[in-house]
């Protein structure tokens, strides 16, 4: 399970919606922005394109490549810090999103992980992941996203 | 209580609701039905109160006493699994529900903590479950609906539970 040269944090959430509406928001900037502090996926989802975080300002948070994709099933993503040198330093991150129907459900598990023990970046993830997840929860299921991820995040 | 309990499973959810709210989700027998397994909360509510998850036919599944009582901030209560019977003799562990407001939201963290070096087979049952069980009290307090999450307990844990109580690590001089 649990491996020393490894970093990783795993999340599950449980979502009342179908795998194709969960994808779209996951995927498209329009919904991103909603439940992501304004910040959106810039990126056309194909095996090999490139990948970028950008914030609501206009700077880049984060930039890879999409590994693996096969929707609404599942996709990878390289994902490296572009915004935190401390972070930036670590190097490149996977970052998985799997979703899972169940009944009338998705079962979304986030796996981000990286190379490397005790690592920052996987710190960082861990405390922002859960937010940005509740709030898209509360988008599908309320058609609303938590007040609080509609704007960009402070600092 | 003299073991010392290490946190070794935290999960975070945010709800659009009140702190209150949220406390009357984890304490009421009303909520925990809807979205706990179908298991109704009996709790003296003080310090040092008698704590129960009950079936619906009143059986215990779950007992312990109240560590801290603090409406609408800290909840905080020992387990010991009594309705299976493998589980039973297992040390008790210690779950920690901590409400903050975040935002016009609230932030909800479930730490739960071992005082024994636990499996992680036997770790693997709360990793699956408290992310099935919060994601559905989320749903109750901003749907009215809760979600019907079937599951089984993970592959290894029931062997993992009956090892653990056949070789009692706990006992072991640490």
């Amino acid at each position: 399970m649990s491996d020393p040269n490894k970093s990783s944090f795993v999340y599950v959430t449980y979502i009342r919606t179908t795998p194709q509406k969960l994808w779209d928001a996951l995927t498209r900037p329009e919904f991103n922005r909603q439940f992501w502090y304004q910040a959106w996926q810039d990126c056309e989802w194909k095996a090999g394109a490139s990948w970028r975080l950008m914030l609501a300002d206009g700077r880049v948070a984060d930039s890879g490549q999409v590994l693996e994709i096969d929707p609404p099933r599942r996709f990878v993503l390289a994902w490296r810090n572009e915004f935190r040198p401390e972070l930036h330093e670590e190097g490149t991150a996977r970052m998985t999103c799997l979703l899972e129907p169940q009944d009338d459900m998705v079962k979304l598990t986030i796996t981000h992980e990286i190379d490397r023990p005790k690592s920052k970046f996987i710190e960082a993830v861990s405390s922002g992941w859960p937010i940005i997840l509740a709030s898209l929860k509360s988008l599908l299921e309320t058609g609303r996203a938590l007040e609080v991820t509609g704007r960009p995040k402070d600092k | 209580m003299s073991a010392t309990f290490k946190p070794n499973t935290v999960y975070v959810i945010y709800i659009a609701a009140t702190p209150e709210q949220v406390w009357q989700a984890l304490t009421d027998p009303a909520f925990t039905k809807q979205y706990f397994g179908g298991f109704a909360i009996d709790v003296e509510p003080r310090q040092g109160g008698a704590f129960f998850l009950r079936y619906p036919d009143g059986r215990v599944h779950m007992s312990g006493r109240v560590v801290e009582w603090s409406p609408p901030r800290r909840f905080s209560c020992t387990w010991l699994v009594e309705g299976m019977p493998e589980f039973r003799e297992l040390p008790e562990c210690l779950v920690t529900y901590d409400i903050e407001p975040a935002g016009g939201a609230v932030k909800l963290t479930m730490t739960e903590a071992h005082s024994w070096d636990v499996l992680d087979d036997i770790l693997a049952g709360g990793r699956q479950g408290w992310p099935a069980i919060l994601s559905g009290l989320k749903s109750v307090l901003e749907t009215g609906k809760s979600l019907e999450i079937k599951m089984e307990p993970p592959q290894g844990m029931v062997e993992a539970v009956r090892r653990a109580v056949a070789e009692k690590p706990w006992k072991r001089s640490t």
